[in-house]
């Protein structure tokens, strides 16, 4: 049994049909209900559901107080190394963009964990470009060797690992794991998977299930959104975590919403995805899945990021660098453009003035 | 006459614990304990931080409160026992609350678990609080195993659902020893009182203080239907009948 297995089911199904069908009322009816299925959340994502962004605001809201009061936790992403071994023709890392690429030394490592530990960081997300051959595993447990003095919680985005590689991992200090699909359509992973071993779907897609299964703490995916239309992509997203939360009760699992942004490629979305249209992403998500994290990253400018946060984040990237080395110095090669560029200080004092507190650690190492 | 309640060696005048997680800012914290006249306040050792003592939880809290802190975010007996050495050694004092928690969407404790730990930590000294869902032979084992009280759930944690689990509840109360602190899903002073009236010897309330518009109001409210609870059941409550019964009953002079 796999995620794939759920996936299946649903994979022909005429989204856009079937979306249209749906009324007001329908949608009227899904916002009378404490528990919803998955056709209730697939009418969440419906044109009709657009015309109701305040009333499943309003609950989205409550929910969010209710599971989580009114905090929000903060983190922030490192790359150690922006070498990459795959063609994914949306990316700045991509294997054929010619740029200067870098790889921290455990030294350079250090002085990147002092730089984002006195901005008061407790929770460091670390990445990598998709590459074995330059962030083998054996580099990663040194660099979590350094990092662990400063942080209490560490969590990886990097390639898709086997189980036995993230126990590894954990035993040396990590606790979460970020994994995006990118896109769940599989043709369109296909396309634009152009060359590499991400070209491998299915190891992708049972990636977060491994996590689990190594014990990893937390888990968070995604899609990215603008590689399809966003809400057959909500959809399949939703199903994940449901599926990963109804059968590893002991991870806590966490949803993404990234959208596309600019880059040094010359990609172009498949699917605007407009801010109304992330709302109602993130609405259907918290409503569907009351107790999920909900995570906004800097790629969101900084007045969208201030307007969703009652929405139902539950946590925030703040005064990040996309790139390799970007903290101790300023860098210029970037996975993507962040949108967000204030300092800790300024996304906490707007946490505080909005009435949340901002959290900074949320784990002890044990 | 005085009421104490006595949990390890400790004797608390006030039934009415409190936490401190969820809160808009630490700030209000102390206001808010004091507003609840709580002498029991409950924290995740996982939120503090030891190595910024400005913005360490523990010092919004009163120094006359006795520190509870849980361990929050332990899967198993074994995190759990390492999280209360960890508070312990931090100079949290010796009480401990175990939350056992291996259920993400409910968030229900893992009473086998928290048996276990339980077992382990109170033979090594601490004064444990174990947070469990009701169960008479959980709560038999829990008693045996050392706890100091048993701290029984009124329905899942953050719910404001109330004493969902009252019927389960009483039982502990009227079977076991140990004081029986509801714990979890009390959303309301009135869900806070009736616990109290039905024996319960505390309640201990988060969420539903957190969260509220005015906090400190809504710990001010909690704390008299706390004492208001406890007052009636000491005072006797009277019986639940099925069919009325007359005040003066006519027929009152053939007894005398």
């Amino acid at each position: 049994m796999s995620y794939y297995d759920t996936y299946s089911k649903f994979k022909n199904v005429n989204f856009s049909d079937y979306l249209k069908q749906i009324t007001a009322q329908d949608v009227t009816k899904v916002l009378t209900k404490d528990n919803l299925d998955q056709q209730d959340f697939l009418t969440l994502l419906a044109p009709a559901a657009s015309n109701f962004l305040e009333e499943l605001a309003q609950k989205a809201h409550e929910l969010t107080i209710q599971h989580f009061g009114r905090t929000i936790s903060l983190y922030a992403p490192l790359y150690v190394s922006d070498y990459c071994v795959n063609q994914c023709s949306y990316c700045g890392f991509n294997v054929t963009n010619d740029f200067q690429r870098n790889k921290l030394n455990l030294s350079e490592v250090e002085k990147e964990a002092q730089a984002i530990a006195k901005k008061g960081f407790k929770n460091l997300l670390i990445l990598t470009g998709e590459s074995r051959t330059h962030a083998p595993i054996s580099y990663l447990k040194e660099v979590i060797k350094v990092l662990k003095d400063y942080f209490p919680s560490l969590t990886i985005e990097i390639y898709p690992l086997e189980t036995e590689e993230y126990k590894e991992l954990i035993a040396t200090g990590i606790d979460g794991l970020t994994i995006y699909q990118e896109v769940y359509d599989e043709e369109i992973y296909d396309q634009v998977h152009v060359k590499g071993p991400k070209k491998n779907y299915r190891f992708r897609l049972d990636a977060p299930e491994r996590g689990c299964q190594a014990g990893m703490r937390k888990v968070n995916i995604g899609a990215l959104l603008g590689l399809n239309n966003w809400q057959e992509e909500t959809f399949w997203t939703g199903l994940h975590a449901q599926y990963l939360q109804n059968k590893y009760l002991e991870t806590e699992i966490n949803i993404s919403v990234p959208r596309l942004r600019p880059h040094i490629g010359s990609y172009q979305p498949n699917s605007i995805v407009k801010n109304k249209d992330l709302v109602q992403i993130m609405l259907a998500y918290r409503l569907f899945l009351p107790r999920i994290g909900l995570n906004l990253s800097t790629r969101e400018s900084a007045q969208l990021r201030d307007n969703l946060i009652p929405l139902g984040v539950t946590k925030l990237s703040a005064e990040s660098s996309t790139a390799v080395g970007g903290y101790a110095h300023d860098k210029d090669e970037k996975q993507f453009d962040i949108s967000d560029d204030r300092t800790v200080d300024e996304v906490k004092e707007m946490l505080i003035k909005k009435g949340y507190q901002p959290v900074f650690k949320c784990w002890h190492r044990i | 006459m005085s009421d104490k309640l006595i949990i390890g060696e400790e004797k608390l005048e006030n039934r009415l614990f409190t936490g401190t997680g969820k809160f808009p800012n630490q700030e209000i914290i102390p206001d808010t304990i004091k507003a609840a006249n709580s002498e029991v306040v409950t924290m995740a050792l996982r939120r503090v931080n030891f190595d910024t003592p400005e913005k360490n939880v523990i010092n919004y809290i009163p120094d006359n409160c006795r520190l509870l802190p849980n361990t929050s975010g332990a899967r198993t007996a074994e995190e759990a026992i390492r999280i209360a050495k960890i508070a312990r050694a931090a100079g949290c004092g010796n009480w401990i609350k175990i939350e056992v928690i291996s259920d993400n969407k409910y968030l229900l404790p893992d009473n086998q678990e928290t048996i276990k730990a339980t077992k382990i930590l109170a033979k090594e000294g601490f004064v444990v609080l174990p947070y469990v869902s009701p169960d008479l032979m959980v709560a038999k084992k829990l008693e045996e195993a050392g706890a100091a009280a048993v701290m029984p759930l009124g329905a899942p944690i953050g719910s404001n659902r109330g004493l969902k689990t009252k019927e389960l509840v009483r039982i502990l109360i009227d079977e076991i020893e140990l004081p029986i602190v509801v714990d979890a899903g009390i959303g309301k002073p009135s869900q806070a009182a009736e616990a109290m009236e039905m024996g319960a010897d505390a309640v201990l309330v988060n969420t539903a203080i957190a969260t509220a518009e005015d906090t400190i109001a809504m710990a001010r409210a909690f704390d008299r239907a706390v004492k208001a609870g406890r007052e009636a059941y000491l005072a006797g409550t009277g019986k639940v009948k099925n069919k009325a019964s007359a005040s003066s009953p006519l027929t009152g002079f053939l007894g005398e």
